[in-house]
């Protein structure tokens, strides 16, 4: 089997001085593919997430994108590398109009950045509307589509996601997974840490199980579903 | 009654010098507003950052006029301005890489940042006596009236006299230009929508590329030339006194906070309130009362609501009004 695009290959480390959160988890997604890290409250997700961005110090373990070793690299560094991250909260630059908010997200870039804001807009129409306004004004899934659409404007060559329907109404999250599903057809890798686990299992290609900061199964999307123990310890039967 | 001459006598008493005082207010507030959206501390040396720049402009204006250079009707300090402004931000950028990156570098709470401010401010304080002395300037040359009460009376036949001084007429045109091209520079350039973003979401903005080293050098530019400006103009308006710059920050501060401390536009606001507030309540209303109210009504007193040495109470009572009532300010700032 040839090298994932992006893998967190056994990493083991924790937050500051603190405990380690994550032993031996490994994370991966390959080129074109959906990978979901889900799991119960507290399995370490986000930290792995988190982790693969470079966002606390791993003890053991590595970080290789496209078959390097970035582990040692600031999370600016990997973005200007080709990550795509979009956080969690305050994943948006609230008193800055949705246009300046893909503005700053290519901000690295020094050539015509209009061609890919015209790529976003195709993606998440609504924000062309909106274009002109605060994008703190807006409603919790328009801002997770100009989070997403900030991460885009980089042209990242894998995008992250940690819990991008965090919060949000039943439609509006059915609508961001179509929108990701989207993002990923155009061959662009994608890595997201859901809560709705059953939904995000569906789109995805490859589905991780974490529990306490191990990997408790892996398959594919349709394994995971199908699997008696996941569906009871936490799919809810 | 008279209400032609009331209206002429508030003009000259009130909303020229008001105006005037508010321009002068908005510019140092702007300066503070700026620094605590962007490095995120309240600059207790702000008042003396403008005193220094405004010294640096005093002593070239004089060294100008020694040699005999000036500037026609207007004060020569104006063609001395872009000089102070360059000591100024030099000063400031000096004390940024001896004092705050150190700070900044460690994480420091922003209550240590305001302390370590008020270390800068005694310093800058004591700078600014050493070199120019403690006592009063006066630097404003060239012509000192645009119209004089008398002219303005021989115009109109009007008993009351409206004056408008040349340095009124500049401080109102040099802030609208200056604040113009903040606005402009702030909403159109790329550099300076990274500052707004580096304001609104530290991370993200880290996530983004944006260099924040580079963010704090060009607060420190803007604020050093808003500053030295906003010195300048009251100077010139007034006289320049050490003493009485370090109090301005007094109602700088209030002027950034009514109007929403990290908001542009609501330091401008706050700058109008605080100064209309001091001036209305600190004038002698008897002369516009006279001419306004029938003859029966009018006043003996002087209906002056607190004497002028009391000025600064109102803009605490105003800053305590809206800590209580709407911490963030009139136009939504940051909460203190």
């Amino acid at each position: 089997m040839s090298e994932p695009f992006l893998i967190g290959d056994a990493m083991t480390g924790g937050y500051g001085r603190g405990p380690d959160i994550l032993h031996a988890c490994t994370v991966a997604v390959e080129r074109g593919e959906i990978a979901v890290i889900v799991g119960p409250n507290g399995a370490g997700k986000s930290t792995a997430m988190k982790a693969i961005f470079g966002m606390l110090d791993l003890h053991e373990g590595q970080v290789r994108l496209d078959g390097d070793d970035i582990t040692g690299l600031s999370p600016q560094a990997r973005v200007k590398k080709g990550m795509g991250f979009v956080p969690q909260n305050h994943n948006i630059f609230t008193s800055l109009t949705v246009e300046e908010n893909l503005e700053m997200g290519a901000f690295i870039r020094e050539d015509d950045i209009s061609g890919t804001m015209a790529q976003v807009y195709d993606l998440f129409p609504i924000l062309r509307e909106k274009r002109r306004q605060a994008a703190g004004e807006l409603s919790g899934g328009q801002r997770q589509q100009v989070a997403v659409g900030r991460a885009l404007m980089t042209r990242p060559k894998v995008l992250m996601l940690d819990e991008p329907t965090a919060g949000v109404s039943p439609i509006v999250m059915d609508e961001l997974f179509d929108r990701i599903i989207e993002v990923a057809r155009t061959g662009l890798p994608v890595l997201m840490v859901e809560q709705n686990a059953r939904q995000a299992l569906e789109i995805a290609d490859k589905g991780y199980v974490l529990v306490q900061g191990r990997n408790a199964h892996t398959g594919t999307g349709k394994e995971l579903l199908a699997d008696a123990e996941v569906r009871r310890s936490f799919l809810g039967g | 009654m008279d209400l032609l001459n009331a209206l002429v006598a508030l003009s000259n008493f009130v909303l020229v010098p008001a105006i005037a005082y508010g321009a002068q207010l908005a510019l140092g507030a702007l300066g503070v507003t700026l620094i605590y959206g962007i490095l995120r501390f309240s600059n207790f040396a702000h008042g003396d950052t403008m005193a220094f720049g405004t010294m640096a402009t005093i002593l070239v204006t004089w060294w100008f006029q020694s040699m005999g250079i000036g500037f026609g009707p207007l004060p020569t300090a104006l063609l001395a301005l872009p000089f102070g402004i360059l000591a100024c931000v030099l000063l400031l950028i000096g004390t940024d890489r001896a004092v705050y990156r150190f700070y900044r570098a460690q994480k420091a709470k922003p209550v240590i940042l305001v302390i370590v401010s008020i270390g800068v401010m005694f310093i800058m304080n004591g700078l600014v006596r050493f070199i120019i002395g403690p006592g009063d300037q006066r630097f404003a040359d060239g012509e000192r009236f645009i119209v004089t009460a008398r002219d303005f009376q021989a115009m109109t036949g009007l008993d009351e006299g409206l004056a408008l001084k040349t340095t009124q007429g500049i401080t109102v045109v040099t802030a609208v230009i200056v604040v113009a091209a903040l606005f402009w520079f702030l909403n159109r350039t790329r550099t300076g929508k990274s500052m707004r973003a580096y304001s609104d979401n530290e991370d993200l903005a880290l996530l983004s590329g944006i260099d924040p080293e580079r963010v704090v050098l060009i607060t420190w530019l803007i604020v050093g030339a808003l500053a030295t400006v906003a010195g300048v103009l009251y100077g010139l308006d007034k006289s320049f006194k050490p003493f009485t710059y370090f109090q301005l920050l007094l109602p700088v501060f209030a002027s950034a906070i009514v109007g929403g401390l990290g908001n542009p536009l609501g330091a401008i606001a706050g700058g109008f309130i605080i100064a209309f507030s001091e001036v209305t309540i600190t004038y002698a209303w008897k002369k516009v009362l006279g001419y306004s109210l029938p003859e029966s009504l009018e006043p003996s007193g002087l209906v002056q609501l607190l004497s002028t040495d009391y000025k600064f109470a109102v803009s605490f009572v105003i800053l305590l009004i809206v800590l209580l009532f709407r911490p963030t300010g009139l136009f939504r700032g940051k909460s203190v």
